[in-house]
């Protein structure tokens, strides 16, 4: 008779303990690669964060049910971010415009509900109309790059205009830094934050610390 | 580096878009009553004009959408952007 070995289920806790960030392994050479004064430079990861994949054609009647539920119109055109006002999906979540029929809503860290909460009221709003919303947390992970001198560090692999004029605080766009596609977000005059997959990660990490490095010098 | 203009986007660098041949090739009616030529026709004969010429791209570092797209193949001038479904514009002044 074959003998069944027993594996105790991995409870969520558990779960939380096991997991690991993408780039934890750079965090010790993210804090090192730290610039202060006139060309200040601050890198670090915020991992975790619940991102849900929602496409849903605006101006259907889909879309206005997900409408409700955010509490925000869904953004539309190209660099657009809703800020959610309703309680229900999580305070404080932003809808970030990724094409014409697809956007992604980022949860704030440590927001009380968590992705498959929010992805299944999603997915009810949706009810059997076309669309979909995905758990998409694992996909992606985001890179907070800050400081004085953090546009002149993008814009050594970014062909987008970054200059305040063209790139407001509040948007991000769908575009590549170096040869990684990212998804890039200005949450402050001088804070951005970068959406590499998951697998980028390890790659664009060594990246932005090689890019960062002439700073060193110019404190 | 080409600067493509994606109806959704504007303008972005080439290397965000991949291309995708010929535009406005019909898929056959009844496929099935094609001959093996015809059918061969279909599936590897496209144009190769110096001048202007319909193509399609897709915007896969954007906002992943496919669109249409009227080049010049001699210069490279980029004549007209359009979506998928629209005619296409007329534009002359292609290379000869």
């Amino acid at each position: 008779m074959a003998e069944h070995t027993l594996i105790a289920p991995i409870t969520e806790q558990r779960a939380t303990e096991l997991r690991r960030s993408p780039a934890e392994h750079l965090a010790a050479q993210f804090a090192a690669a730290e610039v202060t004064g006139p060309h200040s430079l601050a890198l670090r990861e915020v991992p975790f964060r619940t991102m849900v994949g929602l496409r849903v054609v605006p101006g259907t009647d889909a879309a206005r049910r997900v409408e409700e539920l955010l509490g925000t119109p869904l953004p539309g055109r190209c660099g657009g971010v809703a800020i959610c006002l309703g309680n229900s999906v999580a305070a404080g979540s932003s809808v970030l415009w990724l094409g014409p029929d697809e956007f992604l809503v980022v949860s704030p860290l440590g927001s009380t509900v968590g992705p498959a909460e929010a992805t299944a009221r999603l997915v009810e709003a949706l009810g059997t109309d076309p669309g979909s919303a995905v758990d998409l947390s694992a996909n992606r992970t985001t890179f907070e790059l800050a400081g004085k001198a953090a546009r002149d560090v993008l814009e050594k692999g970014c062909a987008l205009d970054l200059h305040p004029r063209a790139f407001a605080v509040g948007s991000a766009y769908v575009t590549q830094l170096g040869p990684v596609p990212v998804l890039l977000w200005k949450t402050g005059s001088e804070t951005w934050e970068i959406f590499p997959r998951a697998s980028f990660a390890d790659y664009l990490g060594r990246w932005l610390l090689d890019a960062m490095r002439e700073f060193h010098g110019a404190r | 580096m080409l600067l493509i203009s994606c109806p959704n986007c504007g303008p972005r660098d080439e290397t965000e878009f991949h291309y995708g041949g010929q535009a406005h090739v019909a898929y056959p009616e009844d496929p099935n009553a094609l001959t093996d030529e015809e059918w061969g026709r279909y599936l590897f004969y496209r144009e190769n004009p110096k001048g202007l010429f319909a193509e399609r791209w897709v915007h896969s570092s954007g906002c992943r959408k496919w669109f249409n797209a009227v080049r010049d193949t001699a210069t490279y001038r980029i004549a007209a952007v359009y979506r998928m479904g629209e005619t296409q514009p007329s534009v002359t002044g292609g290379a000869k």
